[in-house]
């Protein structure tokens, strides 16, 4: 379980366009970590490539290493496959399955990771929409689609699911973006309990957000349109929202940029 | 058109209001309002707007009552014919419309001839359909698939007389020996037995069925590449975070969500299968005896046995046996449709 991330000089491209530049930083375990920045800064990207999800969209390529407890997620000997099995991933818009039960959407995982017992599932599917504070809304309709649910119920379901496979680490790329304040609260009270037990990165908009769920924090700037993106500072989220070390991020957090 | 939905709406407003404020309005007023709201209500119409929903509803009644008015054309024609019918109409094998005043004919060969090539073909093309719009859309390259694209949708293109004479001059010979030993093999089975037409000369079911399945392979094909190209990429993303594997992404975001397409995509084939005429007359070797529920008859379609007995039409009466056979093969298509429909109609979830 949860387990320490390192990224060693990282660089991002779509194709020829050069994304993210140069970005080296640590997430430890058990504690959440904010990507902020302003849009197309490559915050997003650099998430998707905790997990080897960036690599999917044609043409995108990886440079440098991400290293997971020390090891390396981009070495040639390692299935990407199994790399997205041990680090789970919320989306920005909930994205439950729509055709099958909030049962099977929630072993999902599991079922292909190849586990067929049924009461082990039940047992899983029980242990994870309680994890994801889900189970006293649905533990009655187990078997109705996950699409009947409201937005912030589904992005929970969508939280159950990732935890179901009680994955290393879990990557949240604007959790809470689609949903209104009072799920968005629920989610961030769920964020706060899963850190106990997962190594969290949450990208986000929302500063206040960074600032009530993250222990660190950092931010993602570009210098101008067509420029990769850069890491300009990484630091404890107090520090960074009281006295960061760089103009760019001061200017940032209090408003007078993008 | 335009009137009735002018005329409907500000009523159905008026009564709304009047259930709103039932002890406002004076009681001299209360047969004057229809008109007043509408008074009122008319500018926020927007003229455009009743055009387009003229045009639209237009548009949408003219093509029912166009269905109604063939359906009626079938039934007014076939009726004095049916009452001449000597035999069971639905039940007979025979099909002898020569003589008027002894007219004996059934359509139940015709049926089961019908029935069994196009599902026969179905039956072929639906899995290599949904092979190649898995392929198009999943595994082939992009700089592939859409050239790869075009040429399934050349298939369409191709005049069906072309598949006729393909059939006929090539694809029978071709067929001959894999027909035979069919027969020789696997014979004891009735569906493979020795029909009621020579193998040689390829005017099978078996020929005719492959021919069709070629000829609906493109229809389906195309409908169920768009319908798999629109899986949400929401789910895609999510299938794949979970560690799916791309076989696995496939099973449960894109199968799901196109399943429905896809099989109404393959009752349209279908539909165009039942349908086809011009191919199967000239591959179908003609018969006298019933169908043996074997591939290798012969026999006739609804669509080629009218097809052929053009020449007959000069009587009302013969000729309206024909459009009775036809009456009953467009109610077979649109049974067929109608149950595509409702098979989509199950999948709603998705929308």
């Amino acid at each position: 379980m949860a387990k320490r991330i390192d990224v060693k000089d990282l660089n991002l491209f779509y194709g020829k366009f050069h994304a993210v530049d140069g970005v080296s930083l640590a997430v430890p375990p058990r504690s959440v970590t904010a990507f902020i920045g302003p849009s197309g800064c490559g915050k997003s990207t650099v998430l998707r490539s905790l997990n080897r999800m960036h690599e999917v969209a044609p043409g995108a390529r990886v440079e440098g290493k991400v290293l997971l407890d020390g090891e390396d997620i981009y070495a040639s000997s390692i299935d990407p496959v199994q790399v997205r099995r041990t680090i789970g991933m919320v989306f920005q818009r909930p994205n439950p399955f729509p055709t099958m039960s909030i049962r099977d959407n929630v072993v999902a995982g599991l079922k292909l990771a190849g586990v067929k017992n049924k009461k082990k599932l039940d047992e899983v599917a029980e242990r994870s929409l309680r994890g994801a504070n889900l189970w006293n809304e649905v533990k009655d309709r187990l078997d109705r689609p996950g699409g009947g649910l409201s937005g912030g119920q589904q992005q929970r379901l969508c939280i159950a699911r990732a935890i179901a496979v009680q994955p290393d680490v879990l990557l949240m790329d604007e959790p809470c973006s689609a949903l209104d304040p009072i799920s968005t609260l629920a989610i961030e009270d769920l964020i706060t309990e899963l850190k106990k037990e997962y190594t969290i990165v949450i990208v986000t908009h929302n500063m206040q957000q960074a600032a009530r769920v993250s222990d660190q924090t950092a931010f993602f700037n570009l210098l101008g349109v067509g420029q990769p993106g850069r890491l300009i500072e990484v630091d404890d989220t107090e520090k960074i929202f009281s006295n960061p070390s760089q103009k760019a991020t001061e200017d940032y957090i209090s408003g007078r940029f993008g | 058109m335009n009137e009735r939905i002018v005329a409907k709406r500000p009523a159905d407003t008026d009564t709304g209001a009047r259930r709103g404020v039932p002890a406002a309005r004076p009681a001299p007023e209360a047969p004057i309002p229809p008109t007043t709201e509408a008074e009122k209500k008319a500018p926020h119409v927007r003229p455009g707007d009743r055009i387009f929903r003229g045009l639209a509803t237009g548009s949408g009644v003219f093509i029912v009552v166009l269905i109604g008015a063939i359906g009626l054309f079938l039934l007014i024609q076939a009726i004095p014919s049916l009452a001449l019918d000597k035999v069971n109409f639905l039940t007979s094998r025979e099909w002898s419309t020569g003589d008027v005043n002894n007219m004996r004919y059934g359509i139940l060969d015709l049926l089961l001839v019908t029935v069994v090539s196009s599902a026969f073909a179905l039956l072929i093309a639906m899995p290599i359909a949904l092979g190649i719009a898995l392929f198009l859309t999943q595994y082939a390259p992009r700089r592939l698939a859409r050239p790869f694209a075009y040429v399934i949708d050349l298939l369409a293109a191709v005049p069906s007389i072309i598949y006729g004479l393909w059939g006929l001059f090539v694809l029978g010979p071709v067929l001959t020996p894999i027909g035979q030993w069919l027969t020789s093999t696997l014979g004891f089975i009735p569906l493979f037995a020795e029909g009621n037409v020579s193998i040689e000369f390829g005017g099978t079911i078996f020929t005719a069925g492959i021919v069709l399945a070629v000829m609906i392979l493109p229809i389906i094909t195309a409908v169920t590449r768009e319908v798999f190209d629109r899986t949400p990429p929401a789910h895609v993303e999510g299938a794949i975070a979970l560690g799916a594997t791309k076989w696995e992404v496939v099973r449960t975001t894109v199968l799901p969500f196109g399943k429905a397409g896809y099989v109404s995509a393959s009752m349209l084939g279908l539909g165009r299968a039942l349908g086809e005429t011009i191919a199967l007359t000239i591959i179908l070797s003609a018969t006298g005896t019933a169908f043996g529920w074997s591939l290798f008859d012969g026999g006739a379609t609804f669509a080629s046995k009218i097809a052929l007995a053009a020449p007959e039409f000069n009587d009302p009466r013969s000729a309206g046996a024909y459009i009775a056979a036809g009456l009953v093969l467009f109610v077979l298509t649109f049974l067929v449709n109608a149950a595509a429909r409702s098979i989509v109609a199950g999948h709603k979830e998705y929308e």
